[in-house]
């Protein structure tokens, strides 16, 4: 078959700060998941955030040293993974900018240069390891939630889903209203808080009438956002990463 | 009043200032790759225009040209119309024979006022050309379109058109009045459908202002 | 460190004017002082609304998505859409000088307008120069950012709105809530029983069918179209090359309005116009889908000056700025002026469909409305709704002329904070919190304090705890999940380890 392509040897993780902290199931996933795969893991500890939030919420001069920090952690990386869609959406599409307003042309290079090649998971997976069977086991009920930035600025398309179908056991149930916002926005769930939880709320509903036992999607951020609700109303629902479903086996 | 001319023309002029100086408008490319001519073989395009003009609920009927002023008395029947109005230029050989007919002149002292219109039953026109993927029709408030007035007033309007008339697409259809525009300022009207409101609930609701019935005869 | 762009200030920061003060729920007098937060809270609470907007939003939500399915070149117009507005705003004093010769040699006159007020005079002038104190008036947005209405008012001139929602607006003493549905916010049932308080035409036994209710305001207006001598409109687009303006309406008022009375007066925002007749095709195809989910709308409008015999002998082009040109000087924020008011991002706007119009204080509402109107009145007076989004993306995926939305909003952002006390409680987290992210050391450490700091109050995997100020915005609704008691990196050396 010519047009397999050839799995990656290494990837650098990009584990995230909100990943790092209070995610670790989700990149210990990644790391059994890929090693599983034959792709080893490498982990610049260099890295802390991708400015994301700060970026995000107007504090461009602040994101400027985040830049650098990741560009420098990671300038050296082939090919660069993370298991969050959002952050990687901020590198690919939004960090040409934060270096432009940094007026430092070697910053713009860099970025330049570094940013086509860091990708999301499932991007990762399908395209460059090219397999959508990655030997998982799921024997529950879940639903998939795509969140804005994998669905809008990455065209993740179905990726994930055809992940998730050929995951043995699983039941997979459609999400209704799937493409709309979670209500999160990063600082947004702060600073327009009804708003998000009457859009949260919407979001929960949705995902209680698919009567799923997980709900799962490729960022950790909304999944929190949604499992907070769930877990404030008490639902018995959860959430999981992607990568933790992809990496259970028998 | 050129005061605030000069003023506005300058404030673009600095708020345009990274702009350079020797960049002309067409440098900035205008990729048009979107479709500009038709597909569809003549018969596919006729069928496509009826299709979709009758999609807004106005009736579409094929008729040969030796038939035409009975469509168009049946047309008026079907309406009710006791009385029509239409421009000087449309032929005899359109007009229906069971109504009282009140011609519209242009540019004479017998030009139809809005209130004598109001009084009229309907108007049959003619028009410039069709478009089958919109449904649309066009007049040029020209020659047996006749004045933009009266396709507006008149609670009805029976639109003639020929097949040869009828075009695919918007871009297409806009080519073939361009010439019009450009000489004459002629006034164009695009026509898609009776008139409509989404106001209330987005319930589509069938005429407002305009004729709230219209028919189209397409002749050839 | 380079500081983020200032926007170029060429002129005062135009304030849209003052709004009405009104007795009913939605108005803008209680609202305009409020931030989008604080607004947004009491929209969210109204139950009608909810359920009106929702209703409404989805609906043409799914038919806009088939009605564009149903087109196999879309990408490729919306893409031309957005090209000729770009070379359009580049080179807009050429344009506009274009269109104001060839709108004068088919008969029209041109006038200029810096400001709202100053566009009001002149139509208040021209109106008055006629001895009329009543005129007819079709839709236009650019008229209600002005306050056409007032203004007249205060001239002994009554404005008739004849565009049906509008009617139902300025019958009910309201603001609009939508840029294309206004009256979005209304049931047939409150139509119905304002028909009746207002409108003599309306008969006893009128139902709230939506066919009833139309043929009320047909009769009502249809008397005051035949008698007017000044009709007052809005233009989608002016052709530069020949003159011609553009009005796209679904109802037939706006032809009344154009085509009817002795004298026409358009008014029209500088962004308008576009180069070419053959421009039009593009437009006329994208607009129609996006707006109101149809393949075309029943009627479009293509004049081009003054035709003898035939329509208004007298035609008025009145060209305004009102903040335009300060849109034009910020870079990124140019595009949001490609707006062609199809309002497709306010029906797949998460929050607007929560939220409603009001909330935005202002004639632009909903995505658009968020990154237009600061640059029109000034960040410093709008400095809410940059942030009145949660930057989903939907609005640009769907607007018809590319405007990258989101990019905007951020971009505004930027301007807020830059131009904000440095001491403001969030740009000190915001401060720390890059200190903290900008070292390793620092990064690490600030993990292990915050296990140990929540120590006390988690239980169960949660912290048990009302987050203070601000951030209360979310433990009041939802749970917060404590910090692993190791931290990814953590495991990873303990793993290096093995």
């Amino acid at each position: 078959m010519l047009d397999t392509p050839v799995p990656p040897a290494r990837v650098a993780l990009f584990i995230t700060c909100l990943g790092d902290t209070m995610f670790p199931d989700a990149g210990r996933a990644v790391v059994e998941l890929l090693e599983r795969l034959g792709t080893s893991v490498d982990f610049p500890q260099g890295q802390t955030c991708c400015g994301q939030m700060h970026f995000n919420t107007g504090y461009v001069s602040e994101a400027i040293p985040l830049v650098r920090r990741f560009v420098e952690a990671f300038g050296d990386s082939e090919l660069v993974v993370s298991p969050s869609a959002s952050c990687v959406a901020m590198v690919r599409d939004y960090y040409s900018r934060v270096a432009e307003v940094s007026g430092d042309q070697g910053l713009v290079d860099a970025v330049a240069e570094l940013a086509p090649r860091v990708l999301e998971l499932s991007e990762l997976i399908v395209d460059r390891i090219g397999v959508v069977d990655v030997g998982a086991y799921f024997p529950h009920r879940v639903t998939y939630h795509p969140t804005c930035h994998g669905l809008r600025m990455l065209h993740l398309g179905d990726r994930p889903l055809r992940l998730l179908r050929a995951v043995r056991g699983i039941d997979l149930v459609e999400l209704p209203g799937a493409d709309e916002c979670c209500g999160f926005g990063g600082t947004f769930a702060i600073k327009n808080s009804d708003t998000s939880v009457a859009m949260t709320t919407d979001k929960v509903r949705a995902i209680l009438d698919t009567r799923a036992e997980v709900c799962t999607a490729t960022d950790s951020s909304c999944l929190m956002n949604i499992a907070g609700s769930l877990s404030r109303q008490r639902t018995g629902v959860r959430t999981m990463h992607l990568a933790e479903i992809l990496a259970s086996s028998e | 009043m050129s005061d605030a001319r000069e003023a506005i023309l300058d404030r673009i002029a600095s708020a345009l200032s990274e702009v350079p100086g020797d960049e002309r408008a067409i440098d900035i490319p205008v990729a048009r790759d979107y479709q500009r001519q038709g597909k569809l073989s003549r018969a596919k395009v006729l069928e496509l225009f009826a299709e979709r003009v009758s999609d807004y609920e106005a009736s579409v009927h094929r008729v040969s040209r030796s038939k035409l002023s009975a469509a168009v008395a049946d047309a008026c029947q079907s309406l009710g119309l006791k009385s029509l109005a239409l421009p000087l230029e449309v032929p005899s050989g359109w007009r229906p024979s069971n109504v009282q007919i009140i011609e519209d002149h242009a540019r004479e002292p017998s030009a139809l006022s809005a209130r004598e219109l109001d009084a009229i039953d309907g108007v049959l026109t003619g028009c410039a050309a069709g478009i089958a993927s919109t449904g649309t029709l066009v007049l040029d408030g020209q020659g047996v379109c006749g004045r933009r007035l009266l396709t507006l007033v008149p609670d009805n309007h029976i639109c003639v058109i020929q097949t040869t008339q009828v075009v695919e697409t918007v871009p297409e259809a806009l080519a073939r009045v361009a010439g019009s525009v450009q000489d004459q300022m002629a006034p164009i009207t695009l026509i898609s459908g009776p008139s409509a409101s989404s106001d209330i609930e987005l319930s589509r609701v069938e005429g407002v202002h305009g004729p709230r019935n219209l028919i189209v005869l397409l002749v050839g | 460190m380079t500081e983020t762009t200032e926007p170029h200030t060429l002129a005062e920061p135009h304030t849209l004017a003052e709004p009405h003060t009104l007795a009913e729920p939605h108005t803008l007098a209680e609202h305009h002082t409020q931030s989008f937060p604080q607004a947004a809270r009491g929209a969210l609470a109204d139950t009608q609304l909810r359920r009106n907007l929702g209703h409404a939003t989805h609906t043409i939500r799914a038919k806009r998505a088939a009605a564009v399915a149903e087109m196999g070149d879309w990408e490729e117009l919306r893409e031309a859409g957005r090209a000729i507005k770009e070379r359009t705003l580049r080179h807009l004093d050429q344009y506009l000088v274009a269109l104001e010769l060839s709108v004068t040699r088919a008969g029209g006159t041109v006038h200029w307008a810096r400001d709202g007020e100053e566009c009001n005079r002149i139509v208040a002038d021209l109106v008055a120069a006629h001895g009329v104190d009543q005129v007819v008036k079709a839709k236009s947005l650019t008229t209600e950012e002005t306050r056409l209405n007032d203004a007249l008012a205060a001239r002994g001139i009554q404005a008739l709105e004849t565009d049906l929602a509008q009617l139902i607006i300025q019958l009910a003493e309201e603001e609009p809530s939508h840029i294309l549905v206004p009256a979005i916010h209304k049931n047939r049932a409150e139509i119905r029983e304002l028909f009746l308080r207002t409108l003599p035409e309306a008969p006893a036994d009128l139902s709230d069918d939506p066919h009833a209710l139309a043929e009320v305001a047909r009769r009502h207006l249809r008397e005051r179209f035949l008698s007017a001598r000044v009709g007052i409109s809005g233009a989608n687009f002016a052709v530069a090359e020949t003159g011609t303006i553009a009005v796209v309406e679904s109802e037939g008022n706006a032809r009344m309005c154009t085509t009817l009375p002795e004298v026409l007066i358009t008014v029209m925002g500088i962004e308008k116009v576009i180069p070419t007749w053959q421009d039009l095709e593009v437009y006329l195809q994208v607009l129609p889908r996006s707006s109101t989910a149809e393949r075309m709308n029943p009627y479009t409008s293509l004049w081009t000056g003054v035709r003898p015999g035939d329509g208004p002998q007298e035609f008025h082009l009145v060209l305004i700025d009102n903040g335009r040109t300060s849109v034009l000087a910020d870079e990124i924020g140019r595009q949001a002026l490609a707006c062609i008011r199809c309002s497709a991002c306010l029906n797949v706007c998460p929050v607007y469909e929560r939220t409603g119009g009001h909330a935005y204080g202002s004639t632009y509402p909903g995505p658009i409305g968020a990154i237009l109107t600061p640059m029109l009145v000034g960040v410093k007076n709008a400095p809410s709704l940059p942030y009145a989004s949660s930057l989903c993306g939907a609005c640009y995926e769907v607007c018809p002329v590319k405007i990258n939305i989101p990019e905007v909003l951020v971009h505004l952002r930027g301007q807020v904070v830059s131009g904000q006390d440095s001491v403001k409680p969030e740009a000190v987290v915001m401060n720390l919190a890059a200190r903290m992210f900008g070292s390793r050391l620092l990064y690490e450490f600030a993990q292990r304090l915050g296990r140990l700091a929540q120590r006390p109050f988690a239980r169960g995997g949660l912290i048990r705890l009302r987050l203070p100020g601000p951030l209360s915005g979310w433990t009041d609704a939802r749970d917060l999940p404590a910090l692993p008691p190791e931290s990814f990196r953590e495991w990873w050396r303990g793993r290096d380890r093995e």
